[in-house]
């Protein structure tokens, strides 16, 4: 099936695609080449023993273009949206920017947020984008993202200059309209922020189909000296959506990023979330929920690299799955050379809600520095017999004793998200899926 | 008025039977205090008036105000006024003192058909409690016992019966593993939570919290059964000789 993709691409890069720079073409042909060598993993491979993308490789997927579509309307985007009202917004549809449905104009100096495809082609954001983009997500590691590189033609850029402080969350949309025939998007983000800069970003994947459709996204954040970013991301892709996405970031000296990564949605889902401690004194939470029911399969992959000392890490990841559903977390952690005076804290609990529910948990440390703190550990189990029994002796019905335990699991998700206003919107999203 | 009437109690564990029936009335205005060495059954009288599922009533009765108190379910005596401070309090992930407080009181409310309080409300009339037993209000917003100390623990145990209000509390060993000042405060609330309408068990197996806080009545459970029942002076007694001179006697007959 690779050939297919190689075919689109010759049709996609004959095109013009967009009028890119020369540089990023030749990157883009690179990496169709590697797409091509590595082909789709299979569960014979290590990283994907317990995913199985054969449903995505068997399927083909014509490459969505919003050109020529009737654009949706800004009140169908609306009950799609995270952020509190009035914050500032981007709306990608089918990977391509709506500039019609976005809202960036009260943006404060400093903070710039467009469409990749425009920044591409301009002087100074062309610069900033050919200094980071591609160069941080590993796509000659990945077919996903070795795919994404290649067909990149659009999607968020955001760059905080050093400084800056972004007050009012900025939201990023990514909506499928699907079609009759299956259709992939390959969104690209790249997020600079800048030395001191604070910033928070909101990155949403929705759907306003239940077609099957499949998106392909890859996202580099770049956290600058003493920068302060949280970013969340929210996965509510459609019922029969296939979801393959990298998340890579980089963090400089005494940095903090927060990662909050929700995902309730899409049928088949695959996160590799890659977070480099590159300067010491970076700090880094990585926080993550999932929700899954029927037959639902979310997979989250995630490493985290202490390449410099002193730096800490905390991960927190829970999921709750019910029915036939299945999670995967498997959760590295790299403590290189030298990275002494590493603080890192993993923890993965699973709560199965029926008996063909299935949870895999894998922890991996790899340390090679050899004064550092890193603990991890893993649950996965029904309800605890003897909490419910404490909550109905105070009162408690077992329904709600119930409902109160399940919910307690993503509460310890959303409690340790940095920003109020957005765990507030979070929370009814998260509620409905527990329900 | 007989607020608790318990006769010939037989109870089990996993097919071994703990308790070998057991006799007790409580009255309402009473503090009642059950020692006995470990093992003799103490735990699982608590236990079986809460109404934990892995122990069974073989035989015998619980009136609880007139009511069958085995036929109700664990809320439902939680709701009409049973409260069992743990021995070994339960974290809740996730769920923060606040708001599992809050819904056990309307849990209780509902059931009583009194309304339901709101969060703002609920923590005005919480602010009060807390001060009773001396906690500032960080405690609320921790998820339930996680991460508590042991003390932690059980003050969380009696900041739940100062907000529930029972009619019947009952204390399993509260006071094990406390410090002096926590277990000061452990007495000083049930102290002043004492009303002539309700009633306090007290599981313990030491003398100490007997000092705090008066009891009228001092029971002795050895075996599964109470060997001995009498006024205060017998938990002083038990205090100096040990129970060995009431045991002994008791597993003959």
């Amino acid at each position: 099936m690779t050939e297919q993709y190689v075919a689109d691409f010759k049709a996609f890069a004959g095109n013009g695609a967009g009028g890119a720079p020369a540089w990023l073409r030749k990157i883009r042909e690179g990496a169709i080449a590697r797409f091509a060598e590595l082909g789709f993993p299979t569960t014979k491979q290590e990283e994907w023993r317990f995913t199985s993308v054969a449903p995505i490789k068997e399927t083909r997927f014509a490459l969505a273009h919003a050109a020529g579509a009737q654009p949706p309307s800004v009140a169908a985007i609306e009950p799609l949206l995270v952020c509190p009202p009035g914050s500032p917004r981007m709306v990608f549809v089918d990977g391509r920017y709506a500039p019609e449905l976005s809202s960036v104009g009260g943006l404060p100096r400093g903070v710039h947020a467009g469409s990749l495809a425009v920044a591409l082609t301009s002087g100074r954001n062309g610069e900033l984008a050919r200094q980071h983009l591609t160069r941080h997500a590993r796509w000659h590691e990945s077919a996903f993202a070795a795919l994404n590189t290649a067909f990149l033609a659009d999607g968020a850029f955001v760059h905080v200059a050093a400084h800056t402080i972004l007050e009012q969350p900025l939201e990023l949309l990514f909506v499928a309209t699907g079609g009759r025939q299956p259709t992939v998007s390959h969104p690209r983000s790249l997020i600079v922020v800048e030395r001191d800069a604070q910033a928070a970003v909101v990155e949403g994947y929705a759907a306003l189909t239940d077609d099957v459709y499949w998106t392909n996204g890859v996202t580099e954040a770049v956290v600058g000296e003493g920068a302060r970013v949280e970013y969340y991301r929210v996965q509510r892709e459609g019922r029969r959506a296939y979801h393959v996405a990298t998340t890579q970031s980089r963090q400089e000296r005494d940095s903090f990023f927060g990662l909050h990564a929700v995902t309730l949605g899409g049928a088949l889902a695959r996160h590799d979330v890659l977070t480099a401690l590159d300067g010491a004194g970076a700090e880094l939470i990585l926080n993550g929920l999932y929700v899954l029911r029927d037959s639902q399969h979310a997979d989250h992959h995630t490493v985290i690299e202490h390449a410099r000392p002193h730096c800490a890490s905390h991960e927190f990841f829970n999921g709750v799955l019910d029915q036939r559903a299945h999670g995967v977390f498997n959760g590295r952690i790299i403590v290189r050379p030298g990275a002494q005076r590493t603080d890192s804290k993993q923890t993965n609990n699973n709560l199965l809600l029926s008996t063909d529910a299935r949870a895999d948990s894998q922890p991996q440390l790899e340390i090679y520095a050899d004064d550092v703190k890193c603990t991890h550990g893993s649950t996965v189990g029904p309800i605890d017999q003897t909490a419910l029994y404490y909550l109905r002796s105070r009162g408690l019905s077992p329904e709600m004793a119930q409902s109160l335990l399940t919910y307690g699991f993503a509460a310890e998700i959303l409690g340790r998200m940095g920003r109020a206003d957005v765990r507030d919107r979070l929370d009814p999203l998260v509620r409905a899926a527990l329900a | 008025m007989t607020l608790l009437q318990i006769k010939n109690l037989r109870a089990s564990v996993e097919g071994r039977e703990i308790l070998q029936g057991v006799d007790l009335t409580v009255n309402t205005g009473e503090v009642h205090a059950i020692m006995g060495p470990n093992g003799s059954g103490k735990s699982t009288l608590a236990q079986v008036l809460a109404g934990h599922p892995a122990y069974t009533v073989t035989a015998g009765s619980a009136l609880y105000e007139g009511k069958d108190l085995f036929a109700m379910t664990p809320e439902e005596r939680a709701r009409e006024g049973v409260f069992l401070a743990f021995q070994y309090p339960v974290a809740i992930r996730g769920i923060t003192n606040a708001y599992f407080l809050r819904s056990a009181v309307n849990a209780i409310r509902k059931h009583r058909g009194t309304e339901e309080l709101g969060p703002v409300e609920f923590m005005d009339a919480l602010e009060e409690k807390l001060k009773v037993i001396g906690w500032d209000d960080s405690y609320l917003s921790r998820p339930v016992n996680e991460g508590f100390s042991g003390g932690e623990k059980k003050r969380n145990e009696i900041l739940q019966l100062a907000v529930l209000e029972p009619k019947l509390a009952i204390l399993d060993e509260t006071d094990s593993g406390l410090d002096i000042d926590a277990l000061k405060t452990v007495a000083r609330t049930v102290e002043k939570l004492r009303r002539p309408d309700n009633a306090t068990v007290m599981v313990t197996h030491y003398y100490r919290i007997l000092t705090h806080i008066q009891p009228d009545f001092v029971h002795v459970l050895a075996a599964g059964r109470i060997v001995k029942s009498g006024g205060k002076e017998l938990a002083q007694e038990l205090e100096e000789k040990g129970y060995d001179w009431i045991r002994e006697p008791a597993a003959v007959a």
